[in-house]
């Protein structure tokens, strides 16, 4: 099989190849002698790929393997860039391109507020940088879409505005703002940016538990996985976890249907709440509206809530999330999370450690998978979450409350309705906040993203055996 | 005495819940539920012999249709 059909881009590919090599030669206990050699083993030869000369692409192949091994220590974010791979992207904002025609119409001009358009002798117009304001208005208006936003992708891509670019003219994250959603880390065309990763502490924890003679390794699995791997079938993946070692796979989406049934007796008896399962959107309504934090849903995410089970109900377990979330890794460091979950996987990280043990799922037998309800898989999507808490007030009888729910799908969304809930304006009684667009389906840390995912979410949320958030959590009593 | 039965997905699929149940109910009616502890753990690495439960160390497979021959004789008799 092509390999690159696994992932949406090359950079997805690049970044790959780099956690497939450490993963693999962390396994064979070769990782310390071969260190300094994986960015020749990736790319050999003399011929460069992808940049200006051999030399350079090794330079920042070797600064994506420190961050394929758990990245710089002194900085806690998780999203990281690499400044020598970044391009130094034109981000000059709205500009004039050679298409202008030098017509007679101007809309440009009429459409500026500030007066920042003027035309030379050959009527061909130019922006004013100390005028313009990057509105877009004159973009918008030219027929011959002759003005175009040269706004850096990763800029582009952080709507929370946490982008800007330093004195050497690179990328730089502000560590205060950043929810460490990893919208640019699949954005920058050039994988200048990207997440940390915690590979070697689930190798590490997969080699120490030996097949659970020392203690048992839990993986815990977002039900967003239904949209990925789609070459095999999930039960093969499934399969592929424990051949890797894991103990055995449980649905984060059964701490979803717990999450669901306490949200909703919460939402009841506060009258206002928002949601607590997107890590980013929890760490953006923490960060920009303090106000706000008394009506946080006071319960942990999915996935802390089945870990704390699993860890309460069996001794010597060990859990390792694998989702499609780069912020989940930073949640799984907050200390209230902490004691719960071990370590945190993205799909990404799951294919490069399949194939560090030349693990080809589509050559196993099919396992199962069948521990929440359709409501718990759901959550998956964006929207899914409001649907659970709805089921929830009803299966609990709670129908006299009148829910009135705003799914945020992207964390623009999100802050529309933070924002007028701060300033008492919001008519819904819940916020369902979502950083990535389409719900969790649109994480970074996912292999593909497509137009079906969230048909693959619903599918799989029917193929429950449990229909209902009560019956699939009664088995938990 | 310690009841776990597993709630995996392999054992969930052939009927867990309804296990758990029925011996929740049985519990009850016989009034044992201070002396059976009823719990639950994912998996217990037996899956083809599930419904898997354990009562202290020893193991039992276990169907819905069985659960209250099994409770019977391995728990209301042994209690």
């Amino acid at each position: 099989m092509n390999e690159t059909r696994k992932f949406d881009t090359k950079v997805q590919y690049l970044k790959y190849k780099v956690l497939r090599e450490v993963a693999k030669q962390a396994w064979n206990d070769t990782l310390l002698e071969n260190l300094l050699d994986i960015p020749k083993i990736i790319v050999p030869g003399k011929t460069p790929t992808m940049r200006c000369c051999v030399y350079k692409e090794r330079a920042i192949l070797a600064e994506r393997v420190k961050i394929a091994m758990g990245g710089r220590s002194d900085r806690s974010n998780i999203i990281e860039v690499i400044d020598i791979a970044c391009d130094e992207c034109p981000a000059a904002g709205y500009e004039v391109t050679d298409s202008c025609r030098g017509c007679l119409a101007h809309r440009c001009e009429d459409a500026c507020k500030r007066g920042a358009i003027s035309f030379d002798h050959n009527h061909v117009a130019h922006i004013d940088k100390n005028k313009c304001v990057e509105c877009g208005q004159c973009a918008k208006v030219c027929p011959y879409s002759a003005i175009a936003n040269r706004k850096r992708p990763c800029q582009a891509a952080c709507k929370i505005k946490a982008i800007s670019i330093n004195e050497n003219n690179a990328a730089q994250i502000d560590d205060k703002k950043c929810i460490s959603c990893g919208a640019c880390v699949y954005q920058c065309p050039f994988g200048a940016i990207s997440d940390k990763s915690y590979i070697l502490n689930v190798v590490d924890l997969l080699k120490k538990s030996q097949l659970g003679k020392n203690y048992k390794l839990f993986a815990v699995v977002a039900p967003s996985i239904s949209s990925q791997f789609t070459y095999a079938k999930l039960g093969q993946v499934i399969s592929g976890l424990k051949k890797l070692g894991f103990h055995t796979v449980v649905e984060a989406a059964l701490g979803a249907d717990m999450v669901a049934q306490a949200e909703s007796k919460e939402l009841a008896e506060k009258g206002f709440l928002t949601s607590s399962c997107c890590p980013a959107f929890v760490d953006y309504t923490r960060k920009n509206y303090p106000t706000l934090i008394p009506h946080i849903s006071h319960n942990l995410s999915p996935m802390a809530t089945i870990a704390r089970y699993i860890k309460e109900t069996t001794a010597n377990a060990k859990v390792v999330f694998i989702g499609p979330c780069t912020a989940k890794k930073m949640e799984v460091q907050l200390d209230t999370v902490k004691p719960y979950v071990d370590s945190a996987l993205t799909f990404e990280e799951l294919q490069a450690l399949f194939d560090s043990r030349d693990i080809d799922i589509t050559a196993l037998e099919e396992d199962v998978l069948d521990n929440a309800s359709y409501f718990g898989r759901i959550f998956a999507r964006s929207g899914g979450l409001s649907d659970a808490v709805a089921e929830g007030l009803k299966e609990q009888g709670l129908d006299d409350f009148e829910l009135h729910a705003v799914s945020c799908d992207g964390i623009e969304e999100c802050k529309k309705a933070l924002t007028l809930k701060s300033k008492n304006l919001l008519k819904e009684n819940f916020i369902e906040g979502m950083a990535c667009v389409g719900g969790c389906i649109g994480g970074a840390g996912c292999l593909t993203h497509g137009a079906k995912d969230k048909a693959q979410v619903d599918r799989y949320g029917q193929e429950a055996m449990e229909k209902n958030i009560l019956d699939a959590i009664s088995i938990l009593q | 005495m310690k009841v776990t039965v597993c709630i995996g997905s392999s054992c969930h699929i052939k009927g867990s819940r309804h296990v758990v149940e029925q011996l929740q109910y049985l519990i009850a009616e016989n009034d044992l539920g201070d002396k059976v502890e009823l719990g639950g753990t994912f998996c217990m690495g037996q899956c083809q012999k599930g419904v898997c439960v354990t009562i202290d160390d020893s193991f039992y497979s276990v169907s819905p249709e069985d659960t209250r021959d099994f409770f019977e004789k391995e728990i209301k008799a042994k209690v």
